[in-house]
């Protein structure tokens, strides 16, 4: 059945939320979230330690074909669920399926497990590493299934998800299970994508290795919600959860986007006292807050809050005044970690909160303006985060879909060429973020705005910035490096792509390994 | 196949970047960083067993890529090595602005590489003097012969200070305020005007000192340089901002403008604008003024 972007989406792969039908479409269904299963604790209760992490999975009661979940705070640093996994394999058990908030370069050994047959299942947000590689080769026994962050704690609440045994890496816990995500030897600053885990899981294991005094307290994960405590000797490792600062880039062509972002900014009226703003870690997109600070100070207003992943440049506006508050999901450097944990200005929320298109409003459809980067653009504006231009699995929507869903304004900032690769194309490998979310697009070669915005258009034309379509951007491309011949496939689907409210926007077939004539 | 138009001689020049044609990724799109001239090197930014690959490189860059209004000069490799001739032949055959003669001490150098181009021109069916000239002035020989060298061609369009060569020979390194270069750089720009052409200076290397450069640019503009060699992309946008024309300067040369045609007209030669004597020799100064804002984007009037 094809679909709104203009998808196949296979008949048996098609369920209960059918295929994408359009941004909004289910706005203002109600739903019953899905029970939780719960255990009563009338007794007076001793410390919730055990000694490992296998005494935890064996005291969870784990099983073949249990779904396991992780999230993923440290990064590329994460030691947490390769350990839990490895024990996991130890044990004998098989047919397990991860559902983790992101997997990346630190779950080599899971791409192992795959290959084995151990893990069978796996639900995420983000896919990177040898893992993509041997999903897109078709290894997983299922088609691995990919949603945003947002409607990956939505797959929670619906029960589209169900998780047997939450593994929680936290930076401190007391015996208790009440965690936090400062004051350790890992910190990552906020614990946002643990949250839904914490409380749809049938089981919650708290894994730390900096175990404080009770009561552990503001918690991100509540004790109530946990079963057990393991104190390991590292759930991380420091260097790679967060770097020292994110670098602000000096390649004057990333600058160069950056400061025509900032340029189509301040020409929109949402660019006024108050405004709300998210931007993610790249180079432009981190570097658009460099040209938004003197814009601010010349037009004398101040942001309402930033929203999402945050980095330095962000803290750097919260401390010099210019931004009233940090709602904050992830941190990317030292920089955030210390402000999450020091700032009364920085506030730590859940994914639920951040994005999640299911509850009564997330802060991203407070959004006046997102600021995201992609690995494709089409020519209908659809964006792909997810799959390299050879059609494997590199990418992650993560936020992605649900901060261009939500916000007024929704800035594509990419090259136009990557090495060979034309980023403005005909036709995007795999649709993450639909073009209908997407309003402008800019690259160093000019700037192009939706057609579905003409206001904007008109507010870039009385601004006097140059635009042009999108069509000329990819025939440009196309004239300096070629023309892409089309990806070959397999038949097999190795993984659905669902949009925020559950239905299928796309799906990523096994790649056909390329062969020279 | 880009067909590029016929150069202009005398166009606004304030930045000649550097960019090595032996890489494909910096001569790919340069467009979009904004300077006047591209200055594609075949000489010392190219390895010597490179000098093939990086002219069919730049020869495909030429035909392939479109450069627009941006000017491409290609710096050839100098008289004295084996590669100029071939470096010239690519030049003509891929349609360049204009070649830069490294390392050029005498109007003779300069017919050198004329006979050169000419040939090409003939050889690739091109039109007759179509492909432009520039001089390196690099050495004390060449700086002296600054005047011969400016006049030596039709084709020359302007001369350029190297400052590397030349300070090693002087015996100098680079000094906050340019003592060191301050007589090459006041006969460069004397020789440039008396011979009727553009001049530039040197290179500023240290990328790290952002104020260093900038002083060094706001002495060229001062001095009477046409505009500036880079290095990075990086130092184009502080160039075209030092050399950007204050509003002031703007509204004064378009009232020059207006009122010298007006007198004109009304057959009156010397005449007063704003308390100051004017005359017709104020127009070619004023019309550049109006031509560098209109570059500046900051002129959107009727001249």
């Amino acid at each position: 059945m094809i679909n709104k972007v203009g998808r196949d989406i296979p008949d048996e792969l098609i369920g209960r939320h059918g295929v994408y039908m359009g941004a909004g479409y289910r706005d203002g269904e109600t739903y019953t979230k899905c029970g939780v299963r719960a255990r009563i604790c009338e007794k007076p209760q001793g410390s919730k330690l055990v000694g490992s992490i296998r005494e935890a999975i064996e005291k969870c009661g784990m099983k073949d074909g249990m779904t396991v979940s992780f999230h993923h705070h440290f990064r590329d640093g994460d030691y947490v669920a390769s350990m839990v996994m490895k024990e996991i394999k130890a044990m004998g058990i098989k047919d397990v399926t991860i559902a983790a908030s992101s997997l990346g370069t630190a779950h080599d050994a899971i791409a192992d497990m795959i290959e084995e047959g151990i893990v069978t299942g796996i639900q995420t947000s983000g896919i990177r590493g040898r893992l993509g590689e041997v999903v897109s080769a078709g290894k997983l026994k299922t088609p691995a299934v990919i949603r945003s962050h947002g409607g990956r704690v939505r797959a929670i609440e619906e029960g589209d998800v169900h998780i047997d045994v939450a593994f929680i890496g936290a930076p401190t816990a007391d015996e208790f299970g009440n965690a936090r995500a400062v004051g350790g030897k890992s910190d990552c600053g906020v614990l946002s994508y643990a949250m839904a885990d914490a409380k749809y899981a049938d089981h919650v294991v708290i894994i730390t290795d900096t175990l404080v005094p009770s009561p552990n307290l503001p918690a991100s994960i509540q004790g109530i919600d946990v079963d057990y405590v393991v104190c390991v000797d590292a759930i991380g490792d420091p260097a790679k959860i967060a770097a020292k600062a994110a670098r602000m880039t000096n390649d004057v062509r990333e600058l160069t986007m950056a400061a025509r972002c900032a340029d189509v900014m301040a020409a929109t009226p949402y660019f006024a006292d108050g405004f709300t703003f998210q931007t993610g870690a790249g180079g432009p997109s981190l570097a658009v807050n460099r040209y938004l600070e003197p814009k601010m100070k010349a037009k004398n207003i101040t942001m309402r809050w930033a929203l999402g992943g945050i980095s330095a440049p962000t803290v750097t506006l919260l401390e010099s005044g210019l931004v009233n508050a940090i709602i904050d999901t992830q941190d990317f450097d030292q920089v955030a970690v210390k402000s999450a944990g020091e700032n009364a200005r920085h506030f730590e929320i859940s994914a639920s909160q951040y994005a999640n298109p299911a509850n009564k409003g997330a802060f991203v459809n407070q959004l006046d303006f997102v600021i995201l980067a992609a690995l494709e653009v089409d020519t209908d504006f659809n964006v792909n985060v997810l799959t390299g231009s050879d059609g494997v699995l590199r990418g992650a929507p993560g936020g992605h879909p649900d901060a261009a869903a939500g916000a007024k304004c929704c800035i594509i900032v990419t090259p136009l060429m990557r090495g060979r690769m034309a980023t403005i194309c005909e036709h995007v490998v795999t649709v993450t973020t639909p073009g209908e979310c997407v309003d402008v697009v800019v690259t160093d070669h000019g700037i192009a705005v939706n057609p579905s915005r003409p206001d904007i258009a008109a507010w870039l034309d009385a601004a006097g910035i140059e635009h042009t379509t999108i069509e000329k951007l990819k025939e440009l491309a196309y004239s300096i490096v070629g023309t892409p011949e089309p990806l070959e496939w397999e038949d097999k689907v190795v993984a659905v792509l669902e949009a925020r409210d559950g239905s299928i926007l796309d799906v990523v077939r096994q790649i056909k390994p390329y062969r020279f004539e | 196949m880009i067909q590029r138009k016929k150069p202009e001689r005398f166009r606004l020049r304030r930045t000649m970047i550097f960019l090595s044609a032996q890489k494909p990724g910096l001569i790919k799109d340069p467009l979009i960083y904004g300077a006047d001239s591209l200055m594609l090197d075949l000489e010392d930014a190219v390895a010597e067993n490179q000098k093939d690959a990086a002219r069919f490189s730049l020869y495909h860059a030429l035909k392939t890529v479109d450069y627009g209004d941006t000017e491409v000069i290609v710096r050839i490799n100098g008289l004295d090595t084996p590669h100029w001739r071939e470096d010239v032949r690519v030049c003509v055959a891929a349609g360049a602005d204009g070649v830069r003669i490294a390392k050029c001490e005498s109007a003779g150098d300069v017919i050198a590489v004329e006979k050169a181009v000419e040939a090409a021109e003939e050889e690739f069916r091109k039109e007759k003097g179509r492909t432009l000239l520039m001089a390196a002035l690099e050495s004390p020989k060449g700086i002296l012969n600054a005047q011969e060298i400016a006049a030596a061609s039709g084709r020359m369009f302007g001369i350029a200070i190297s400052g590397g060569d030349l300070r090693r020979t002087m015996q100098v390194s680079p000094v906050r305020g340019g003592i060191e270069l301050n007589t090459a750089r006041g006969l460069v720009v004397l020789a440039a005007r008396a011979a009727g052409v553009q001049c530039f200076d040197t290179v500023f290397t240290d990328l790290n000192d952002e104020e260093g450069f900038r002083a060094e640019v706001l002495l060229d503009k001062q001095m009477g340089f046409d505009g500036k060699s880079l290095v990075n992309p990086r130092q184009i946008a502080a160039v075209h901002e030092i050399y950007a024309p204050s509003e002031k300067e703007i509204t004064a040369a378009e009232k020059i403008v207006r009122a010298v045609r007006e007198n004109a007209a009304k057959g009156v030669g010397v005449f007063t604008v704003d308390g100051k004597m004017i005359d017709i020799a104020f127009l070619p100064g004023a019309e550049r003024t109006i031509a560098l804002a209109k570059a500046c984007g900051m002129y959107k009037g009727e001249l």
